[in-house]
């Protein structure tokens, strides 16, 4: 394996402003949703600030806890997919092949993170939104399940480029929308592979911890925060 | 002990049977007809999800499974009336199971292409269904067989082809006789159908060897299809779906809606035909028994599985028994126990409420408290995930209802006409001595 792409969050960092949240949704083309389509739970944001309260009122502390796809290593919603839609490429992304997805929902029951969402009708936007559609990044008929795919267009793109120019992508040079638009710099991408790499350095750091870890799905994606 | 029907005179066994076949009362059209309405209302609600999108339905994250996989795995478990009863019956070679064998396997039959529509009507596009099957194609690309869901077509897939052919066997010498004296078009029919039946020794001979070996198999294939439906939800890492016994335990509760179902169907069929000198109180109390242990089996499993989340107490699951116990689910979760339990152990357990019209009430009871039990398996888990952030409430709407009654409509139409077309009973199982020609 050339690359193992990973991501390590600071949730000390972290202050649950959603600019993450925003930016993945220009970039990867995702629906705006409707109050009415949100409380029926149809919204759809590959990457969701989780809320966790501590104390009672008024002495109130709340964590943010950015989640988006984990990209297992060991991939419970691989396995389970019928038809291949979902499966681990070469560099350890977890991938959603839309073309090939049936909607047997399957994958997302037995995704611990619920991290997936689903097209329950096709995808809408309300004028002029349609104009900033990101043209590298399909936009996915009704009927398919789809997720956080750590911007692998992004990846691509710097890895052509890179490649055109004789060297492999320097660390830090992708960025994923998420990473690239967090203002309090939370966010750090790269390859685990490298060990000198910025994200192979905090996933060692004493801080880090993986989400659900004790279900053995080795996540690709580190929280640091101090211990309690 | 004898059946009561084996002292009637066969050719009076033989008008009885085949006289429903030849008649078609106002009754008859009129329930066919709501029937069929009631089954094109489903049709026109699918139209409209498959136009829309899933999103007519209920469904949402994270209660991605609903009502339809609850109609799966609950009709998967009626097909279960016909087959293993029967086989089972045939295979211990019980003389009380002569009136009952037919009647089973054509539920078996019916339930399972009823029950094998609900994962195509459940897929996000369903018009690429057969991207599930194995065929070489443009796509260059294999079904995954590590996905308890293609172990599910294969198991289902063998279980119809099996089940049919089950219920074919044991038609072919009440065809050859049907095919005597008819109709025209029936002549025709049933011709084709019995496949050049004669009656030889030879030919008997040969069909029940193929019994035998059919019961043998569909026995396997039973067990089987109950327990990989089972584990479509236990190989998953949900809390509460991630259980040992769910093979075991869903195989008792497909048994246990089985028989209830086929018991139903008996009365019904004992009072519309007037067959009630064939469906005698003695037929009833066995298979009411029968009913009895299941429901004994099915709640021994149900206990073993609660009690030892409750003890265990790990929080996840604790999220789940709690949602189902006291939570928003708590309604189903008890009016399936007294349904499945409660109802049918008094009403059965007892001898001298043992009657058929009781055995009758307890099938009914057990067949919504099935339901309900699917439902509160599938659903709690689901709008409980690990992560709270995204729990949830999940009901079904007017799409999912209407496609639901459609298929009991569907059923029943479906066993209406199997009904007009050949006899219910075996009649020949009722020969003296089949191999004698008459």
């Amino acid at each position: 394996m050339e690359h193992r792409w990973g991501m390590a969050i600071d949730l000390d960092r972290c202050t649950g402003c959603e600019a993450c949240v925003v930016a993945c949704h220009a970039e990867n083309n995702l629906p705006v949703s409707t109050p009415e389509l949100a409380a029926q739970g149809r919204a759809t944001h590959w990457i969701r600030i989780d809320r966790y309260y501590e104390g009672e009122f008024p002495d109130v502390k709340v964590k943010y806890m950015p989640v988006l796809c984990q990209h297992c290593d060991d991939a419970p919603c691989e396995p389970v997919c019928p038809v291949y839609a979902t499966y681990h490429n070469a560099e350890g992304l977890n991938v959603q092949v839309y073309n090939r997805c049936v909607g047997t929902f399957y994958c997302a029951n037995n995704c611990p993170y619920t991290v997936r969402y689903f097209n329950w009708f096709a995808p809408e936007w309300a004028e002029p939104l349609p104009l900033q559609h990101n043209p590298d990044v399909a936009v996915r008929p009704a009927g398919v399940m789809e997720k956080c795919t750590f911007c692998i267009q992004r990846i691509k793109r710097t890895k052509q480029n890179a490649a055109q120019e004789g060297r492999r992508p320097a660390d830090g040079e992708i960025q994923p929308a998420c990473v690239q638009s967090c203002p309090a710099e939370a966010m750090v991408f790269g390859d685990l592979n490298d060990p000198e790499s910025k994200v192979s350095r905090l996933a060692q750091n004493g801080r880090a911890t993986r989400l659900l870890e004790e279900l053995g799905t080795k996540p690709k994606v580190f929280y640091l925060q101090k211990a309690k | 002990m004898a059946a009561t029907p084996d002292l009637l005179p066969y050719h009076r066994i033989r008008e009885d049977l085949f006289r429903p076949l030849s008649r078609v009362s106002r009754p008859y059209m009129l329930a066919t007809l709501i029937a069929f309405i009631v089954g094109a209302a489903g049709l026109v609600a699918w139209s409209f999800q498959l136009r829309r999108g899933m999103g007519v339905t209920g469904l949402q994250r994270p209660a991605f499974w609903g009502v339809y996989i609850v109609d799966f795995v609950f009709w998967i478990g009626i097909s279960h009336a016909g087959t293993l009863i029967s086989a089972i019956l045939r295979l211990t070679d019980a003389a009380w199971r002569k009136p009952v064998t037919r009647a089973a396997e054509a539920i078996t039959v019916f339930a399972l292409m009823i029950g094998g529509m609900f994962p195509i009507i459940h897929l996000g596009r369903a018009w690429l269904f057969y991207w599930l099957l194995p065929y070489p194609n443009s796509r260059l690309i294999w079904p995954n067989f590590r996905s308890p869901l293609l172990w599910d077509l294969t198991a289902i897939a063998t279980y119809v082809t099996g089940s049919v052919i089950y219920l074919y066997l044991p038609l072919i010498p009440d065809m050859a006789q049907l095919a005597q004296h008819n109709t025209p078009w029936r002549r025709r029919l049933y011709r084709a159908l019995s496949l050049g039946w004669t009656g030889s020794d030879r030919e008997w001979h040969a069909l029940e060897r193929a019994m035998k070996l059919m019961a043998c198999i569909i026995l396997a294939v039973a067990v089987s299809v109950h327990t990989v439906v089972a584990w479509d939800f236990a190989m998953s890492v949900a809390p509460m779906w991630h259980s040992t016994i769910f093979g075991p335990y869903f195989v008792t509760g497909a048994i246990f809606s089985g028989i209830a179902a086929l018991l139903l169907a008996m009365s019904i069929i004992r009072k519309v035909l007037h067959l009630e000198a064939y469906f005698t109180k003695h037929t009833f109390n066995r298979l009411a028994k029968l009913l009895l242990l299941m429901c004994l089996l099915w709640f021994y499993f149900t206990l073993a599985e609660n009690l030892t989340v409750w003890y265990g107490n790990e929080p996840k699951e604790m999220a789940v028994f709690g949602a189902r116990t006291r939570g928003h689910y708590a309604p189903y979760f008890w009016t399936m126990m007294f349904l499945n339990f409660v109802v049918p152990f008094v009403l059965l357990g007892v001898r001298r409420l043992r009657t058929i019209a009781n055995a009758t009430i307890a099938s009914v009871s057990v067949l919504i408290g099935m339901w309900l039990e699917r439902f509160v398996i599938v659903v709690p888990t689901l709008t409980n995930p690990r992560l709270p952030s995204a729990s949830s409430f999940y009901a079904p709407t007017w799409i999912e209802v209407a496609i639901t009654a459609a298929t009991f409509a569907a059923m029943a139409m479906l066993y209406m006409i199997f009904a007009k077309l050949f006899p219910i009973i075996a009649v020949w199982e009722f020969k003296p001595h089949p191999q004698e020609d008459d």
